[in-house]
């Protein structure tokens, strides 16, 4: 799972408001190349969430560099944006799993696939 | 016709045997990406680069369709086997484990655009004792309208059992508060019959939703015609207009491609006499 995806997630659990994030706790993860396109990214930077965005990439050791908040992304600056990129598309939790910060509830990543699968009791 | 969705609850009919003949089989392929072309067609996203929600996205064959058009998508399925041949096969886009019953687990206004190839016929069945189908549909269809951005489209390619379910699921996609309807391409043949169900979450600014146009219905042929006495006394021996060999084929031709067969084209040659033989 990369953390575009984990951005866009929220906590399934009827407890929680849906615009909450999940923390990470990654066990695992790998770095895998993808396609730099700058079109996408200013996208879907308009669409993130930037503070859950910096936590999960500082929780994954890879929040160097990146900006505070999102006014100072400047799109014109390359060396910048390729950072934002790495941080955004290129790094996968393979193992770990998502915390539920209003619940407690966890939901185990495994071979890079979360499972948000709930049980009868919690619907 | 055998219907999956009698067998077994989706997370077991599922297994390890079917995810690999959806890798391996090339019919299975074929099928699933004229499916997904024609869904994306459908869907009209405004430009590439867009982001998309692949829902029942199995081993990601559907998914290879959006890359290719030039989108990113994120998967979910119900079926963990499923999901794994998808990693192992690598596709470009991000997978997630979850039953659409339970609803979507997306913050509001995440995705251009929504696909779903062959699955949503799942949720109408009770797979255990405490499930409600009516009840698993309308938090399908809340959460897939909240995770979509306004004006956004979703394109669902089913295949209904009978026509009260097809009330239901309609029915329940506009209780949810979504516009659009169900689209039948090729309807006057049992084989190439297609249902996409093209709903439209809200309006953006100055967006009309056009109604897209099903495949196949390019004449009325289930139509009553209109005849009088004197043309019935026009009318050869069996009842039937005399029409030329040639106008015979050309209709022929005419009925087999609104039923989606491959027929030739018309050209200057149809119909005419070979040559004769030495």
């Amino acid at each position: 799972m990369i953390l575009l995806t984990h951005n866009m997630l929220a906590s399934p659990m009827k407890e929680a408001s849906k615009q909450l994030h999940l923390k990470i706790e990654c066990e695992e993860k790998v770095e895998k190349e993808q396609e730099y396109n700058a079109d996408f990214l200013n996208r879907m930077i308009e669409r993130i969430d930037w503070n859950s965005f910096c936590a999960a990439a500082q929780s994954l050791d890879v929040g160097n560099g990146l900006p505070e908040s999102k006014e100072q992304v400047d799109s014109s600056n390359e060396e910048q944006m390729k950072k934002i990129h790495h941080a955004l598309m290129e790094v996968d939790v393979v193992k770990g799993s998502l915390v539920c910060t209003e619940t407690g509830r966890k939901f185990p990543i495994a071979a890079g696939i979360p499972n948000m699968l709930l049980n009868q009791d919690e619907l | 016709m055998s219907r999956p969705e009698h067998v077994a609850p989706p997370e077991l009919f599922y297994s390890r045997d079917e995810a690999k003949k959806y890798a391996t089989s090339s019919r299975m392929r074929e099928i699933q990406t004229s499916l997904t072309e024609r869904a994306i067609e459908l869907l009209a996203l405004p430009d590439e680069n867009s982001y998309v929600l692949d829902i029942g996205c199995g081993s990601g064959l559907s998914g290879e369709c959006l890359t290719e058009a030039g989108h990113v998508w994120v998967g979910c399925d119900i079926s963990k086997d499923m999901l794994e041949v998808s990693k192992e096969q690598e596709v470009e886009g991000d997978v997630i484990l979850n039953d659409m019953g339970q609803g979507l687990p997306f913050r509001p206004g995440t995705f251009d655009g929504c696909v779903s190839i062959s699955a949503i016929q799942w949720l109408c069945n009770a797979e255990t004792s405490t499930s409600n189908p009516y009840r698993r549909l309308l938090t399908f269809f809340t959460s897939l309208y909240r995770s979509l951005v306004q004006g956004g489209r979703a394109v669902l390619q089913w295949y209904p059992e009978n026509p009260q379910q097809m009330e239901l699921v309609t029915s329940c996609a506009m209780r949810c508060g979504f516009g659009g309807g169900l689209l039948v391409d090729y309807p006057h043949s049992t084989r190439a019959k297609k249902y996409f169900l093209v709903i439209y979450a809200g309006q953006r600014d100055g967006q009309i939703h056009k109604a897209p146009k099903a495949l196949g219905t390019e004449d009325a042929q289930n139509e009553a015609r209109f005849e009088n006495k004197r043309d019935r006394a026009h009318k050869g021996k069996r009842g039937r207009e005399d029409i030329s060999k040639k106008e015979w084929v050309k209709n022929k031709k005419q009925r087999q491609r609104a039923q989606g067969k491959a027929v030739p084209e018309d050209s200057k040659y149809t119909a005419r006499r070979r040559g004769p033989k030495f």
